[in-house]
């Protein structure tokens, strides 16, 4: 089914799109059916700079416990680092 | 030998509030009179799949549109970009989709060889535009393949679909409805439901229920694709339709 449910953020850094690197500012995370993924439902993230068009976009498809494993990754190294680095930006 | 040459191509046409949006159409050369289809994409856009089957309706003998529900939000855009700039954006709106359906059925109509009668059919979110269109415009026939979120609510924590069950009573030409009985949006006790509304409105319709077969049977490019159920159901739909569209 198409969920229609999507979670929007804004975000600050970098992505590599279809042709060169881009500055990301919004991001969607969803989870609906995917494009590519075989599976029928995915966690969906869209990392989308909207004011360089529709193409500026870096896509995952995930599978839900590849998409867990993934967010718990990143918070366990972002723990990892001393405040103090993250910090200094 | 039988002359069977189709033409498919992009054009624009003229959707809600008379923005011209794009749309690909496909049809046959000969000048025979012809019904029209008006083929409705589903979430994740107005992708290579949707533009194969709206050429599929042109080679079995029908006219058939189907029109880039996202080109508002993301013009020229690849469909996967497209689906989801329209998502970030909050999605494709009841009231715009109608009016664009309205404007890809008055493309068909307009055709030199239409024979003036026009079904829609849509895929997944797209079965629940289909229903949409046959129930908010003069359309001949309606095919609704397992359209979610036709009725019933929403899930909690979802954005809140409209239950569109009214839409029974005013749905303009018969409804075939294609399922998969493994699906759980609809539920098969949903589609019973509509059913139910259907027959309580005195509507004709013909449900086909598959065992076997779950959400998104049709789509040939995913696991879920269940080619025993989409032959079978591609035969109801030629029938259906030649019973509905004759000139």
């Amino acid at each position: 089914m198409c969920t229609y449910l999507t979670e929007l953020l804004p975000i600050a850094g970098s992505g590599k799109g279809p042709a060169q690197w881009l500055r990301v500012t919004d991001a969607s995370v969803y989870v609906d059916h995917p494009v590519h993924a075989m599976a029928g439902h995915t966690v969906n993230i869209d990392l989308r700079n909207p004011a360089q068009g529709p193409a500026a976009r870096v896509a995952l498809e995930l599978h839900p416990t590849a998409a867990r494993d993934l967010a718990e990754a990143i918070l366990r190294s972002l723990d990892a680092v001393p405040e103090a680095v993250l910090a200094a930006g | 030998m039988a002359y069977d040459a189709i033409l498919a191509e992009s054009v624009m046409i003229t959707g809600h509030g008379s923005d011209p949006i794009e749309a690909y159409a496909a049809r046959p050369l000969d000048s025979a009179p012809r019904g029209g289809v008006i083929v409705i994409h589903h979430m994740p856009g107005y992708d290579a799949g949707t533009k194969e089957i709206t050429r599929t309706f042109a080679v079995h003998g029908y006219n058939a549109v189907c029109p880039n529900l996202y080109w508002r939000e993301a013009p020229g855009a690849a469909p996967d970009d497209a689906a989801a700039t329209a998502r970030a954006q909050g999605g494709v709106p009841d009231e715009r989709f109608v009016g664009d359906a309205a404007g890809a059925m008055t493309y068909l109509k307009n055709l030199s060889n239409s024979n003036g009668k026009v079904a829609s059919i849509g895929y997944c979110s797209g079965g629940r535009h289909s229903w949409l269109a046959n129930g908010s415009l003069p359309l001949d026939a309606g095919i609704v393949c397992y359209g979610a979120f036709i009725i019933g609510e929403t899930p909690e924590g979802m954005p809140p679909r409209e239950n569109l069950a009214h839409l029974a009573a005013t749905q303009s030409g018969p409804v075939l409805g294609l399922f998969g009985n493994d699906d759980k949006y609809p539920t098969p006790e949903q589609v019973d439901e509509l059913e139910r509304l259907l027959k309580d409105a005195g509507k004709p319709y013909e449900f086909q229920r598959y065992d076997g077969a779950g959400h998104a049977f049709f789509n040939v490019d995913r696991a879920s694709y269940r080619p025993e159920a989409a032959m079978d159901a591609w035969g109801k739909i030629w029938t259906f339709l030649e019973q509905s569209l004759a000139g």
